[in-house]
């Protein structure tokens, strides 16, 4: 689990956090006895309908400034490790 | 001084608006007043009127602290997270920029729960909020920093935000009056996400006629947040003088939940004097709020773990150094840029999402949303608000509950079901009470929901309550205070350099 959410944790962390999450999990599994087979979900409390605007094109944020809080900018650009970096 | 800071923002605005009081004097006085924060309330504050993006020309309105939860432009943003240290949002969230076009320049941004993620503060990267009612006491959370400035004496009022509790919680913790608007009202724009289904923006204020200002000033749709509706129209200042032809249920069930007897005592005396003001008390049935807390902390943090892969060392903030692949910088990135409780929500919502679990998770947590919203629909046919302490508890210790976060998120019980079914809510102080561990009286809130978009009749309703119940103790050297009401003199003599007023 903590690979899909690209967490690194360490040992100690997942012995922790799994006591935590079992305590938690024990908690909401209350729901799971409902039968609620018949009802809708609701992902979204407002009745509203989706809308888009006109395609027209407007400013946007310059280069530099949308790199100005990169950790690392290079070239007009994010730089980030190689995906496939030498062991 | 202490005359200027204890004008409500209202009144301040009144005063400017006839001349009567100098703007620049007036915001000046605050800023003193917020440099001289003890109680860890602000992460950064403006410390002159000087040239800056978010600079204010003309003030005509009371100065506000804001939750550092939304962008602003050129000033550091953190969410109260280490992985966003360092980050400068290149512009401003929408309901601060209407603030600054209203008039208000920004005195501050202030502490939180790691993207508010918390109910008591303490999931700060930079460290709790102390209470200003008893410093070894949480503030609330997850805007636990707005909360405390204001109760504290420390901005005139503030903003916050609300998934679960998050403005209503911290302002009856702290003896103020907070406001989760309907789900909508308020653009998100540029306020961090948390749990998009449920966050919402609203007020912290001293009084409810406050909070009846600022939100006029942040209602409304704006063309960058596709879920904001605003309200039928921007709602004018309170002035209803009884609860006549009002009816308030109180949820049948609530007899049985176990919270503080203090607690239940000012929640029934509450409930007498909404009878003394000509309102009516009835019971009504949410047969599916006890299920609240389970559907919360399986939407929430879903949606979380959804929001928080934005934060992976590339684009902003902090990037763990590390010399393996790109894979190996977000994982150590995310693993020393988050603290505990965000990790713990993040595989938690990882999980619930997680293929073979989503149906039984997320699926049916959504399911019960549906049932508490409906729950909500055919209560509001019977009554005009639903009403419920708006904690279980007064302010608890520092440390107490962060060993056991289920005994944490327990503390949501009674403001969960309002956001799940996105209907607004408010606190407002209704009295003191001995916390069950002893020690002197804290402050009690009492929440009233209504129906959604219903907020001119939820503010109208709270401002006679509030005449009615008269509340005006504060804590020590907060402004406005007088001898009598000021539970703490003592201390509030050795407080010093604060210059949030000394009680006069």
């Amino acid at each position: 689990m903590a690979k899909l959410a690209r967490l690194g944790l360490s040992e100690e962390e997942v012995e922790r956090m799994a006591g935590e999450l079992s305590g938690i999990l024990e908690h909401v599994d209350r729901i799971a006895e409902l039968d609620l087979n018949d009802v809708e979900p609701t992902s979204h409390v407002v009745e509203l309908e989706n809308v888009l605007r006109a395609d027209v094109p407007h400013e946007s944020l310059a280069p530099e400034v949308a790199l100005a809080s990169a950790p690392d900018p290079a070239e007009g650009a994010f730089r980030v490790p190689s995906p496939q970096a030498e062991e | 001084m202490t005359e200027l800071l204890a004008l409500t923002a209202l009144e301040a605005h009144r005063a400017m608006v006839a001349g009567e009081l100098d703007a620049g004097e007036y915001a000046d006085a605050w800023r003193r007043a917020a440099a001289g924060d003890e109680l860890n309330a602000y992460l950064w504050r403006d410390e002159d009127s000087g040239p800056s993006p978010i600079a204010v020309e003309r003030p005509s309105v009371a100065p506000i602290a804001v939750k550092d939860i939304f962008c602003t432009e050129g000033v550091p943003t953190t969410a109260g997270s280490r992985i966003l240290e360092g980050y400068r949002p290149p512009y401003t969230a929408t309901a601060v920029r209407k603030l600054i076009e209203a008039g208000a320049p920004i005195l501050g941004k202030t502490n939180m729960d790691e993207f508010a993620m918390g109910s008591s503060n303490e999931n700060s990267a930079y460290g709790p909020v102390l209470n200003p009612w008893d410093r070894e006491r949480v503030p609330g959370g997850s805007s636990g920093g707005s909360a405390a400035a204001v109760a504290g004496g420390l901005a005139p009022w503030a903003i916050g935000t609300d998934t679960g509790g998050s403005i209503r919680q911290p302002a009856a913790l702290c003896g103020i009056v907070g406001l989760k608007p309907t789900y909508g009202a308020i653009s998100r724009y540029g306020m961090i996400a948390f749990a998009s289904s449920l966050d919402q923006c609203g007020p912290f204020t001293r009084d409810v006629s406050d909070a009846a200002l600022m939100l006029a000033i942040l209602q409304g749709q704006d063309p960058c947040d596709s879920t904001s509706v605003g309200l039928p129209k921007p709602p004018s200042l309170p002035d209803r003088e009884n609860l006549s032809g009002l009816r308030f249920g109180v949820p049948e069930d609530l007899a049985s939940q176990v919270f503080d007897s203090g607690v239940r005592d000012v929640f029934e005396a509450t409930l007498k004097k909404i009878e003394s003001l000509g309102g009516e008390v009835d019971t009504v049935s949410l047969p599916h709020a006890e299920h609240g807390i389970s559907a919360y902390y399986v939407i929430a943090p879903a949606e979380a773990s959804s929001n928080l892969a934005r934060y992976d060392g590339v684009r902003y903030g902090m990037r763990a150094p590390s010399s393996g692949d790109v894979i190996e910088m977000y994982e150590q990135t995310r693993a020393q840029g988050f603290g505990a409780e965000v990790k713990r929500r993040i595989m938690l919502g990882t999980y619930a999402l997680s293929s073979g679990y989503y149906e039984a998770y997320y699926g049916q947590a959504q399911k019960v949303r549906t049932k508490i919203a409906a729950d909500f629909k055919s209560a509001f046919d019977q009554v005009d608000f639903v009403v419920t302490p708006t904690s279980p508890s007064v302010a608890f210790k520092l440390g107490e509950k962060t060993a056991d976060p289920l005994s944490m998120y327990l503390n949501d019980f009674f403001t969960v079901p309002m956001s799940l079914a996105g209907v607004p809510a408010i606190s407002i102080p209704a009295g003191l009470a001995q916390p069950n561990d002893g020690g002197p009286e804290l402050p009690v809130g009492f929440q009233i929901a209504a129906p959604a978009f219903a907020e001119q009749k939820l503010l109208s309703a709270a401002y006679a309550l509030e005449q009615g119940i008269g509340f005006d103790a504060r804590p020590p050297g907060a402004p406005g205070v007088s001898p009598s009401s000021a539970p703490y003199t003592a201390r509030d003599q050795k407080r010093t350099g604060s210059g949030g007023g000394d009680g006069g």
